[in-house]
Protein backbone atom coordinates (compact mmCIF):
# COMPACT_ATOMS: atom_id res chain seq x y z
CA UNK A 1 0.00 0.00 0.00
CA UNK A 2 1.07 3.44 -0.67
CA UNK A 3 0.12 6.82 -0.76
CA UNK A 4 0.70 10.29 -2.15
CA UNK A 5 0.35 14.23 -1.73
CA UNK A 6 -0.25 16.45 -4.69
CA UNK A 7 2.41 18.54 -6.34
CA UNK A 8 -0.23 21.65 -4.68
CA UNK A 9 -0.48 20.25 -1.05
CA UNK A 10 3.19 19.55 -1.33
CA UNK A 11 4.08 23.13 -2.32
CA UNK A 12 1.63 24.14 0.45
CA UNK A 13 3.28 22.23 3.01
CA UNK A 14 6.62 23.50 1.83
CA UNK A 15 5.44 27.49 1.79
CA UNK A 16 4.15 26.76 5.66
CA UNK A 17 7.18 25.19 6.75
CA UNK A 18 9.37 28.25 4.77
CA UNK A 19 7.28 30.96 6.64
CA UNK A 20 6.91 30.06 9.73
CA UNK A 21 9.68 28.23 10.50
CA UNK A 22 12.82 29.11 8.23
CA UNK A 23 12.01 32.65 8.60
CA UNK A 24 11.54 32.46 12.09
CA UNK A 25 15.73 31.64 12.27
CA UNK A 26 14.93 27.48 12.72
CA UNK A 27 17.55 25.50 11.22
CA UNK A 28 16.02 22.91 9.71
CA UNK A 29 12.52 21.50 9.45
CA UNK A 30 11.11 18.25 8.40
CA UNK A 31 7.51 16.71 8.35
CA UNK A 32 7.48 12.95 8.16
CA UNK A 33 4.70 10.06 8.45
CA UNK A 34 4.71 7.64 11.19
CA UNK A 35 6.96 5.08 9.25
CA UNK A 36 9.80 7.35 8.87
CA UNK A 37 9.47 8.51 5.45
CA UNK A 38 10.15 12.04 4.93
CA UNK A 39 7.27 14.24 3.25
CA UNK A 40 9.03 17.41 3.46
CA UNK A 41 12.48 18.69 4.25
CA UNK A 42 13.93 22.32 4.14
CA UNK A 43 16.64 23.50 5.92
CA UNK A 44 19.51 26.68 6.27
CA UNK A 45 22.01 25.20 4.00
CA UNK A 46 24.32 24.88 6.45
CA UNK A 47 23.42 21.79 8.13
CA UNK A 48 24.62 18.65 7.32
CA UNK A 49 22.71 15.98 8.59
CA UNK A 50 21.34 12.63 7.12
CA UNK A 51 17.97 13.32 7.64
CA UNK A 52 16.33 10.00 6.34
CA UNK A 53 18.76 8.41 9.48
CA UNK A 54 17.03 11.57 11.32
CA UNK A 55 13.39 11.15 10.29
CA UNK A 56 13.47 6.95 10.81
CA UNK A 57 14.92 7.48 14.67
CA UNK A 58 12.72 10.01 15.16
CA UNK A 59 9.06 7.98 14.29
CA UNK A 60 10.86 5.02 16.20
CA UNK A 61 11.63 7.45 19.23
CA UNK A 62 8.21 9.02 19.45
CA UNK A 63 6.20 5.71 18.87
CA UNK A 64 8.37 4.15 22.03
CA UNK A 65 7.36 7.61 23.87
CA UNK A 66 3.49 6.81 22.94
CA UNK A 67 4.08 3.48 24.41
CA UNK A 68 5.04 5.10 27.62
CA UNK A 69 2.19 7.65 27.93
CA UNK A 70 0.04 4.57 27.82
CA UNK A 71 1.59 2.89 30.37
CA UNK A 72 1.27 6.12 32.66
CA UNK A 73 -1.87 6.52 31.72
CA UNK A 74 -2.10 9.43 29.39
CA UNK A 75 -3.61 8.89 25.80
CA UNK A 76 -0.08 10.48 24.68
CA UNK A 77 2.38 13.32 24.84
CA UNK A 78 1.96 15.25 21.88
CA UNK A 79 4.91 17.04 21.89
CA UNK A 80 8.60 16.08 22.93
CA UNK A 81 11.38 17.98 23.19
CA UNK A 82 15.84 17.55 23.18
CA UNK A 83 17.86 20.30 24.66
CA UNK A 84 21.52 20.56 23.61
CA UNK A 85 24.74 22.87 24.16
CA UNK A 86 23.73 24.06 20.64
CA UNK A 87 20.84 22.24 18.84
CA UNK A 88 17.97 21.62 20.18
CA UNK A 89 15.10 19.49 18.29
CA UNK A 90 11.30 19.70 19.00
CA UNK A 91 8.90 17.10 17.90
CA UNK A 92 5.41 17.94 17.34
CA UNK A 93 2.54 15.17 16.69
CA UNK A 94 0.16 16.28 13.33
CA UNK A 95 -2.68 14.18 13.52
CA UNK A 96 -2.35 10.57 14.10
CA UNK A 97 0.17 9.91 11.21
CA UNK A 98 2.41 12.31 11.08
CA UNK A 99 5.52 14.33 12.82
CA UNK A 100 6.67 17.76 12.64
CA UNK A 101 10.47 17.94 13.84
CA UNK A 102 12.00 21.48 14.02
CA UNK A 103 15.99 21.97 14.59
CA UNK A 104 16.93 25.13 16.24
CA UNK A 105 19.57 27.20 17.96
CA UNK A 106 19.68 29.08 20.99
CA UNK A 107 18.46 32.52 19.65
CA UNK A 108 15.48 30.79 18.69
CA UNK A 109 12.88 31.33 21.49
CA UNK A 110 11.08 27.92 22.81
CA UNK A 111 8.14 29.69 23.29
CA UNK A 112 7.73 30.87 20.20
CA UNK A 113 8.77 27.97 18.26
CA UNK A 114 5.87 26.57 19.93
CA UNK A 115 3.38 28.89 19.40
CA UNK A 116 4.30 28.81 15.44
CA UNK A 117 4.35 24.33 15.60
CA UNK A 118 0.50 24.80 16.95
CA UNK A 119 -0.58 27.19 14.02
CA UNK A 120 1.60 25.40 11.16
CA UNK A 121 -0.27 22.30 12.76
CA UNK A 122 -3.85 23.51 12.22
CA UNK A 123 -2.97 25.15 8.46
CA UNK A 124 -1.14 21.53 7.78
CA UNK A 125 -4.00 19.52 9.26
CA UNK A 126 -6.55 21.62 6.54
CA UNK A 127 -4.05 20.75 3.90
CA UNK A 128 -4.69 17.09 4.88
CA UNK A 129 -8.19 17.56 4.96
CA UNK A 130 -8.59 19.29 1.54
CA UNK B 1 3.26 2.10 3.91
CA UNK B 2 4.96 3.95 0.88
CA UNK B 3 5.53 7.18 0.59
CA UNK B 4 5.56 9.14 -3.50
CA UNK B 5 6.48 12.27 -3.76
CA UNK B 6 5.58 13.33 -6.93
CA UNK B 7 7.48 16.44 -6.39
CA UNK B 8 10.59 15.26 -6.01
CA UNK B 9 10.19 12.46 -7.96
CA UNK B 10 10.85 10.30 -4.92
CA UNK B 11 9.29 6.94 -3.87
CA UNK B 12 10.38 5.79 -0.03
CA UNK B 13 9.55 2.75 0.95
CA UNK B 14 10.32 0.45 4.22
CA UNK B 15 11.53 -3.04 4.58
CA UNK B 16 11.80 -4.96 7.39
CA UNK B 17 13.96 -7.80 8.41
CA UNK B 18 11.66 -9.98 11.24
CA UNK B 19 12.52 -13.11 12.86
CA UNK B 20 13.81 -15.06 16.20
CA UNK B 21 16.67 -13.63 18.11
CA UNK B 22 20.45 -14.17 17.22
CA UNK B 23 19.20 -15.68 13.63
CA UNK B 24 21.06 -13.06 11.99
CA UNK B 25 18.61 -10.21 10.72
CA UNK B 26 21.52 -7.38 11.94
CA UNK B 27 24.11 -9.47 9.83
CA UNK B 28 22.31 -8.89 6.96
CA UNK B 29 22.49 -4.97 7.31
CA UNK B 30 25.99 -5.11 7.97
CA UNK B 31 26.97 -7.17 5.07
CA UNK B 32 24.47 -5.46 2.79
CA UNK B 33 26.31 -1.97 4.55
CA UNK B 34 29.60 -2.87 3.36
CA UNK B 35 28.53 -4.70 0.02
CA UNK B 36 27.00 -1.89 -1.49
CA UNK B 37 29.12 1.04 0.03
CA UNK B 38 28.42 3.43 -2.88
CA UNK B 39 24.90 3.27 -2.93
CA UNK B 40 24.66 3.80 0.84
CA UNK B 41 26.33 6.94 2.18
CA UNK B 42 25.43 7.23 5.26
CA UNK B 43 26.00 4.69 8.57
CA UNK B 44 24.15 2.37 10.09
CA UNK B 45 22.07 3.18 11.92
CA UNK B 46 22.15 0.70 15.57
CA UNK B 47 20.28 1.11 18.86
CA UNK B 48 21.53 -1.52 20.55
CA UNK B 49 22.35 -2.84 24.41
CA UNK B 50 25.73 -2.98 25.69
CA UNK B 51 25.52 -7.01 25.12
CA UNK B 52 25.53 -6.04 20.99
CA UNK B 53 21.63 -7.22 20.75
CA UNK B 54 19.03 -5.27 18.41
CA UNK B 55 17.58 -3.34 21.17
CA UNK B 56 14.87 -0.93 18.71
CA UNK B 57 16.27 -1.67 16.05
CA UNK B 58 18.57 -1.02 12.59
CA UNK B 59 18.22 1.16 9.94
CA UNK B 60 20.02 1.28 6.45
CA UNK B 61 18.38 3.78 3.64
CA UNK B 62 19.95 2.41 0.23
CA UNK B 63 19.44 4.39 -2.35
CA UNK B 64 17.79 2.12 -5.76
CA UNK B 65 18.14 4.50 -8.50
CA UNK B 66 15.87 5.60 -11.18
CA UNK B 67 12.76 3.42 -11.72
CA UNK B 68 10.19 5.04 -14.26
CA UNK B 69 11.79 8.58 -13.62
CA UNK B 70 11.04 8.09 -9.91
CA UNK B 71 14.59 8.45 -6.86
CA UNK B 72 13.43 5.28 -5.12
CA UNK B 73 14.69 4.89 -1.43
CA UNK B 74 14.72 1.64 -0.14
CA UNK B 75 14.86 1.79 3.72
CA UNK B 76 15.91 -1.17 5.56
CA UNK B 77 15.10 -2.07 8.81
CA UNK B 78 16.00 -4.98 11.76
CA UNK B 79 13.69 -5.52 14.83
CA UNK B 80 15.08 -7.07 17.52
CA UNK B 81 14.30 -10.43 17.55
CA UNK B 82 14.07 -10.95 21.91
CA UNK B 83 10.64 -12.39 22.90
CA UNK B 84 10.49 -9.63 25.46
CA UNK B 85 10.66 -7.09 23.18
CA UNK B 86 7.50 -7.38 20.78
CA UNK B 87 6.47 -3.92 21.67
CA UNK B 88 9.29 -2.17 19.78
CA UNK B 89 8.96 -4.84 17.07
CA UNK B 90 5.29 -3.90 16.09
CA UNK B 91 6.58 -0.24 16.64
CA UNK B 92 9.28 -0.95 13.61
CA UNK B 93 6.53 -2.90 11.51
CA UNK B 94 4.22 0.72 11.48
CA UNK B 95 3.73 1.56 7.45
CA UNK B 96 6.32 -1.59 6.20
CA UNK B 97 6.02 -2.35 2.38
CA UNK B 98 7.76 -5.80 2.39
CA UNK B 99 9.59 -8.50 5.31
CA UNK B 100 12.24 -10.58 4.66
CA UNK B 101 11.60 -13.69 7.29
CA UNK B 102 15.36 -14.75 8.63
CA UNK B 103 14.99 -18.07 10.07
CA UNK B 104 17.50 -19.94 11.80
CA UNK B 105 18.35 -23.17 10.50
CA UNK B 106 20.41 -24.80 13.66
CA UNK B 107 18.11 -27.28 14.84
CA UNK B 108 17.80 -26.48 18.18
CA UNK B 109 15.96 -23.21 17.48
CA UNK B 110 13.18 -25.11 15.07
CA UNK B 111 10.20 -24.07 18.09
CA UNK B 112 11.65 -20.28 17.92
CA UNK B 113 11.13 -20.05 14.09
CA UNK B 114 7.63 -20.72 14.49
CA UNK B 115 7.36 -18.43 17.51
CA UNK B 116 8.61 -15.54 15.33
CA UNK B 117 6.82 -16.01 11.94
CA UNK B 118 3.32 -16.44 14.11
CA UNK B 119 4.33 -13.26 15.81
CA UNK B 120 4.97 -11.81 12.42
CA UNK B 121 1.68 -12.29 11.58
CA UNK B 122 -0.27 -11.26 14.90
CA UNK B 123 1.43 -7.46 14.96
CA UNK B 124 1.08 -7.48 10.97
CA UNK B 125 -2.76 -7.69 11.79
CA UNK B 126 -2.04 -5.07 14.40
CA UNK B 127 -2.14 -2.64 11.14
CA UNK B 128 -4.53 -4.67 8.87
CA UNK B 129 -1.60 -6.45 7.06
CA UNK B 130 -2.38 -9.94 6.31
CA UNK B 131 1.13 -11.83 5.72
CA UNK B 132 -0.36 -13.78 2.73
CA UNK B 133 -0.46 -10.26 1.18
CA UNK B 134 2.66 -8.32 2.12
CA UNK B 135 5.58 -9.18 -0.21
CA UNK B 136 7.29 -11.68 2.18
CA UNK B 137 10.82 -13.21 0.86
CA UNK B 138 12.14 -16.25 3.61
CA UNK B 139 15.45 -16.52 4.83
CA UNK B 140 16.90 -19.75 5.82
CA UNK B 141 20.36 -18.39 7.49
CA UNK B 142 23.93 -20.05 9.11
CA UNK B 143 23.11 -22.88 6.74
CA UNK B 144 27.62 -22.30 6.71
CA UNK B 145 27.18 -23.81 10.16
CA UNK B 146 26.81 -27.43 8.74
CA UNK B 147 30.65 -27.47 7.82
CA UNK B 148 31.34 -27.42 11.62
CA UNK B 149 29.35 -30.20 12.46
CA UNK B 150 26.20 -28.09 14.02
CA UNK B 151 23.01 -29.97 13.48
CA UNK B 152 20.90 -27.79 10.94
CA UNK B 153 17.52 -28.39 9.34
CA UNK B 154 17.50 -29.88 6.29
CA UNK B 155 15.54 -27.10 3.72
CA UNK B 156 12.57 -29.41 3.09
CA UNK B 157 12.25 -29.15 6.86
CA UNK B 158 12.09 -25.67 6.86
CA UNK B 159 10.09 -25.44 3.88
CA UNK B 160 7.24 -27.60 5.21
CA UNK B 161 7.64 -25.88 8.91
CA UNK B 162 7.80 -22.13 7.94
CA UNK B 163 6.81 -21.87 3.86
CA UNK B 164 3.61 -24.20 3.14
CA UNK B 165 1.22 -21.99 3.25
CA UNK B 166 3.00 -18.72 2.78
CA UNK B 167 4.55 -20.75 -0.30
CA UNK B 168 6.93 -17.57 -0.37
CA UNK B 169 10.10 -17.11 -2.64
CA UNK B 170 13.07 -18.61 -0.07
CA UNK B 171 16.76 -18.91 0.06
CA UNK B 172 19.13 -20.54 1.60
CA UNK B 173 21.69 -18.37 3.17
CA UNK B 174 24.59 -17.10 5.32
CA UNK B 175 24.44 -13.68 6.54
CA UNK B 176 27.68 -13.97 7.99
CA UNK B 177 29.59 -14.84 5.11
CA UNK B 178 27.40 -12.78 2.49
CA UNK B 179 25.86 -15.97 0.49
CA UNK B 180 22.38 -15.26 -0.73
CA UNK B 181 22.11 -12.11 1.29
CA UNK B 182 22.37 -9.80 -1.62
CA UNK B 183 19.71 -12.34 -3.55
CA UNK B 184 17.32 -12.19 -0.89
CA UNK B 185 17.15 -8.41 -0.69
CA UNK B 186 16.95 -8.36 -4.37
CA UNK B 187 13.89 -10.56 -4.41
CA UNK B 188 12.21 -8.05 -1.69
CA UNK B 189 13.22 -5.12 -3.35
CA UNK B 190 11.68 -6.12 -6.83
CA UNK B 191 8.36 -7.95 -4.90
CA UNK B 192 7.96 -4.36 -2.96
CA UNK B 193 8.35 -2.47 -6.23
CA UNK B 194 6.08 -4.46 -8.16
CA UNK B 195 3.25 -4.41 -5.32
CA UNK B 196 3.96 -0.22 -5.73
CA UNK B 197 4.59 0.57 -9.51
CA UNK B 198 1.14 1.00 -10.49
CA UNK B 199 1.71 4.42 -8.62
CA UNK B 200 4.94 4.76 -10.50
CA UNK B 201 3.80 6.14 -13.77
Amino acid sequence: MEYTLSEEHLDNIERILQKDFMELGVHCVVLIDMAGNIISSLDNGEMAQDIYSLAALAAGNFGAVSAMAKIVGEEEFSLLFHKGEKENIHFSKIMDDFLLISIFGRETSLGFLRLKVAEANEKIKKIFKS
Amino acid sequence: MAFVNVKKKEVQAKIVYYGPGRGGKTTNLEYIHAKFSSRIKTEMVAIKTHGDRTLFFDFLPFDLGKIRGYDVKIQLYTVPGQIKYNATRRLVLRGVDGVVFVADSMKVRREKNILSLRNLQENLATYKKNIFNIPLVLQYNKMDLSEQGIPILPVATLEKQLNSKLKAPSFEASALIGTNVAKTMKKIISMTIASLQKDLK
